[in-house]
């Protein structure tokens, strides 16, 4: 048993065992999380690149303390510093950055799949931080955890995913994870944002309406709403959006009595979710961001297991 | 866990270890208070609630017993070719100015007793940190020593020894295996 | 320039022959078919025992990237790429640099392919000048400098009104429009078809109704002008329904497919494959299903492989930067002849969608083995296996989707005017 993975990419790649593991490990690294010294020696003398071609604070930090927490030495770089403006292309960003010897880079990148791409050109492990529509695998394993935390398990469960499906890769990967480990997704949204053919994804069921997604659920993940994107043709605008699609104490009742209520955050207070419930006592959204820590440093220490054969 | 190999020492033999061990601890540190217990996982966590056992029955008080796993300590990690699974750790209680009896199965090159050196030092700073292993097969690669030893065993570097624990989680037998 | 083609599958469908014969050929015409001819004078002898002889192959649908983008292919190397695929002429779109949109640029396509090339060259001019669907180009000297039909190929022409006026133009000078159906504003960002294999790679999706709206738009236009129109590149059910659909009532539409649409659905975009990216984009399975239903009943005319070949740097790139197309020409011909072992096509049936209709839809003298045409002839060895590999590839590009794969079936001559101009 191990992790035989050299890249992560996507939870499409990933065995159920492969996300077990993951996912033992992120909770035995939690410890080191609530203790006063949070560092243990593991990836000392490793190198990590976090390259962010697009803006994100919460997930670059997290990748960033998960790396100091095992002892790497990371290096930040984002568009507005790096020679993306000057027009250099991926593969020589990655070749330039390749022959300061990293050992691993963490890329966010707008293209779905650009870091199929990269692994073609770089030798060293790659774990993606979300790539365009199409994936966000610490994400998805953070939420798994959340869930695991709260149940015990992932099989079995109820978990209701609203929103713009089309858009979100924390839905393909919170989708391609949890019907992996059992669980049964129900989407809801605008049908302007449930891509075609989704329920051949897992066991996933598209529904009709928030309604008949979130009934008895166990789990409710909202999904942000990126108004500059959805307002065109997808949604008249935000207020008839969160009308029909918006969680509130109201539609909360639907889901199971204990059901907790997840986001990836950031959260447009009012649109997806009304405040009552971001703050609420089901609102799990700070327990996901600090579990995100713990995946991150689970992940990095599995890729950093070497060459495979 | 059906193990080929020579028993060189049995249930009755480990108990008695063990015990005496206990005794050996209770002299050296004048008591339980102030005391605790570490076991390094997995077999050395088993053990010490072993010696807990015997030191509640010879003192009437319960010492608490926390487990390191020294995976994230190791000197070897990038030998391995794949990640090893990360056990946890779990020291539900201070060991700032306490006593720590730090618990393996078996001392051989001490590494391991490094690597759960330092995990217990992030965890605090203990007024001591004493070792307790039921087998010592020599074969030291770092100035480390026991303060507490079940039995000596010579072997070669090619040997192999396990101690052997039941469902149960106690220890049943110790075999050399060549 | 004489040649003898002795004992082998001779396969006219212009003439309705497919029968064991020999070919002879003289000052570069093919002087007679029959059996047991004798070698006219000086004549090299080709045995074509197990071989199929047919009209030399016609693609209707390249791109030559000369002048201007020579850096992905030029004359000579394309066409030489057409030689190596079987094929004698072929008609490269205006999607040049300068665009096909006056004489100087048809002429000198023209005189380079006639000097130096290894196939016919038959430019086809633009719609609108530049291309740019904004104004009608001078479809009247297109034609007269050699062009054989106008399209903004790469490109859609947005505005219905000028897409009347062009078809009611060209149809005064004489001249065919070949339309590149794609509704841009269904398209969106879509790089991929939209379906289920875009949901799960997280790509943006191209609609088929894009594709079937523009082709409805240009078919009613074309009935409401009583003007012909072929519809280039069709790749899905809804376009064949309606170009279908439109035969029937007497329309004087065709069209033409890939040999893309009917070997590949859009499972091949899987792992971001950028030589799997072109536009139309793959599809899916029962889109491919109802291109050879197409292929069968006649719907669709003519196979052409929009040869369109692209730099490495263009595709050794993220998928969405990546550009669209893949070379075609050399893969062409064993793709297509799948479809007779599939028993889609009848091999005469084959022939005359890949040399016949396509020389007549573009009103060539070429398609044909009969007495006295220019002796363009293929001879196709149907049995011959080979890998496709970059390195083997005549074209400067080698953005093709099959890398690696074999094939089998193949030309083994290709003659140009009675001139052997690939020889396997």
């Amino acid at each position: 048993m191990g992790f035989k993975h050299k890249d992560i990419i996507a939870l499409r790649d990933l065995t159920k065992e492969d996300m077990e593991l993951l996912l033992s490990t992120a909770e035995s690294m939690r410890e080191i999380n609530s203790r006063d010294i949070k560092k243990v020696p593991t990836l000392r003398g490793k190198t990590i690149i976090n390259l962010f071609y697009e803006a994100s604070t919460r997930t670059r930090t997290s990748f960033e303390i998960a790396a100091k927490r095992l002892s790497a030495d990371t290096v930040n770089i984002s568009p507005s510093t790096s020679s993306a403006t000057k027009g250099e292309t991926l593969a020589d960003t990655a070749l330039n950055l390749l022959s300061m010897k990293p050992d691993i880079i963490v890329m966010r990148h707008a293209v779905s799949g650009a870091h199929y791409f990269l692994t073609q050109k770089v030798s060293c492990s790659v774990i993606n931080a979300g790539d365009g529509a199409h994936e966000h695998p610490s994400q998805g394993l953070l939420d798994m955890l959340t869930i695991k935390d709260k149940y015990g398990r992932l099989d079995g469960l109820k978990v209701a995913i609203v929103g713009d499906i089309t858009h979100s890769r924390v839905a393909r990967s919170d989708i391609q994870g949890l019907t992996k480990m059992g669980s049964h997704v129900f989407l809801a949204g605008p049908p302007t944002m449930v891509p075609p053919a989704v329920e051949r994804l897992g066991n996933v069921t598209a529904c009709a309406t928030m309604k008949e997604a979130i009934q008895d659920a166990d789990v409710v993940i909202m999904l942000r709403i990126q108004q500059e994107r959805q307002g065109k043709t997808l949604m008249p605008n935000a207020r008839e959006y969160s009308r029909y699609f918006g969680l509130n104490p109201e539609n909360l009742k639907l889901a199971k009595p204990d059901a907790i209520v997840m986001h990836p955050g950031p959260i447009n207070r009012g649109v997806e979710m009304s405040s009552y419930v971001v703050d609420g006592p089901r609102s799990h959204v700070l327990k996901q961001v600090e579990n995100g820590v713990a995946v991150r440093m689970a992940m990095l220490y599995h890729v950093c297991g070497g060459e495979l054969e | 866990m059906a193990t080929e190999g020579t028993v060189i020492l049995d249930g009755t033999g480990i108990k008695r270890a063990l015990t005496r061990i206990a005794h050996e601890i209770l002299e050296k540190n004048k008591g339980v208070k102030g005391l605790v217990l570490v076991g390094i996982r997995t077999g050395g966590v088993h053990l010490a609630h072993e010696l807990a056992a015997r030191l509640a029955e010879i003192e009437g008080e319960n010492v608490p017993v926390g487990a390191v796993d020294i995976t994230l300590y190791r000197d070897d990690i990038k030998e391995h070719t794949e990640h090893l699974p990360v056990g946890k750790t779990e020291i539900p209680f201070t060991i700032e100015g306490y006593n720590v009896v730090l618990v393996d199965d078996v001392l051989y090159t001490g590494r391991t007793i490094r690597a759960a050196m330092d995990a217990l030092m992030d965890h605090g700073r203990p007024t001591s940190i004493q070792l307790a292993v039921l087998v010592d097969r020599g074969h030291r690669e770092l100035p480390i020593r026991a303060d507490f030893v079940g039995r000596n065993v010579p072997t070669s570097r090619t040997e192999n020894i396990q101690v052997i624990f039941d469902a149960a989680n106690r220890p049943t037998d110790v075999v050399l295996q060549k | 320039m004489n040649l003898l083609i002795r004992n082998g599958r001779v396969i006219d469908p212009s003439q309705g022959i497919d029968d064991t014969l020999d070919v002879a050929v003289e000052n570069g015409l093919v002087k007679e078919i029959g059996k047991g001819l004798k070698a006219p004078a000086g004549a090299e002898t080709i045995d074509a025992a197990g071989n199929y002889v047919v009209p030399g192959l016609v693609d209707m649908h390249v791109h030559l990237r000369d002048p201007g983008l020579e850096y992905k292919e030029d004359i000579v190397s394309g066409t030489r790429a057409a030689a190596a695929g079987g094929f004698t002429s072929v008609a490269c779109m205006p999607n040049t640099k300068p665009v096909i949109d006056n004489k100087a640029v048809a002429s000198y396509i023209i005189a380079k392919s006639r000097a130096e090339g290894f196939a016919n060259v038959f430019p086809i001019g633009s719609i609108t000048y530049g291309s740019n669907g904004e104004r009608l180009a001078e479809m009247g000297e297109l034609k007269e400098s050699g062009c054989v039909a106008v399209s903004d190929d790469g490109r859609p022409v947005v505005n219905a009104e000028l897409m009347r006026r062009a078809l009611e133009y060209a149809r005064g000078m004489g001249i065919l429009v070949i339309s590149h159906a794609e509704d841009l504003s269904l398209v969106g960002e879509g790089v991929m078809n939209e379906g289920f294999t875009s949901t799960e790679l997280g790509l943006k999706g191209i609609p088929s109704v894009a594709e079937d709206i523009a082709t409805a738009r240009d078919v009613m236009l074309a009935e409401y002008t009583r003007s012909p129109l072929h519809i280039a590149h069709v790749s899905t059910r809804g376009s064949l329904r309606i170009i279908r659909e439109a035969k029937g009532r007497g329309v004087q539409v065709t069209c033409e497919t890939a040999p893309h649409y009917f070997s590949l659905t859009d499972d091949a975009v899987r792992g971001y494959n950028t030589n799997a990216k072109m536009n139309p984009p793959l599809r899916e399975a029962d889109d491919v299903a109802a291109v050879k239903e197409a292929l069968k009943d006649g719907t669709i005319d003519a196979i052409a492989t929009d040869h369109a070949p692209h730099h490495i740097d263009e595709k050794d790139v993220e998928f969405n930067v990546a550009m669209n197309g893949i070379v075609g020409l050399e893969t062409s011909l064993p793709l297509s002849l799948k479809l007779v072992e599939e028993k889609v096509l009848t091999l005469p049936q084959l022939i005359e969608k890949m040399a016949c209709k396509p020389a007549s839809i573009l009103g060539i003298d070429r398609g044909t083995l009969k007495a006295g045409a220019v002796a363009d002839i293929t001879v196709i060895d149907p049995a011959v296996e080979w890998t496709v590999a970059a390195e083997n590839l005549a074209s400067k590009s080698k953005n093709s989707p099959w890398l690696g794969e074999k094939m089998k079936g193949g030309a083994a001559y290709t003659i140009l005017g009675g001139k052997i101009v690939y020889k396997r």
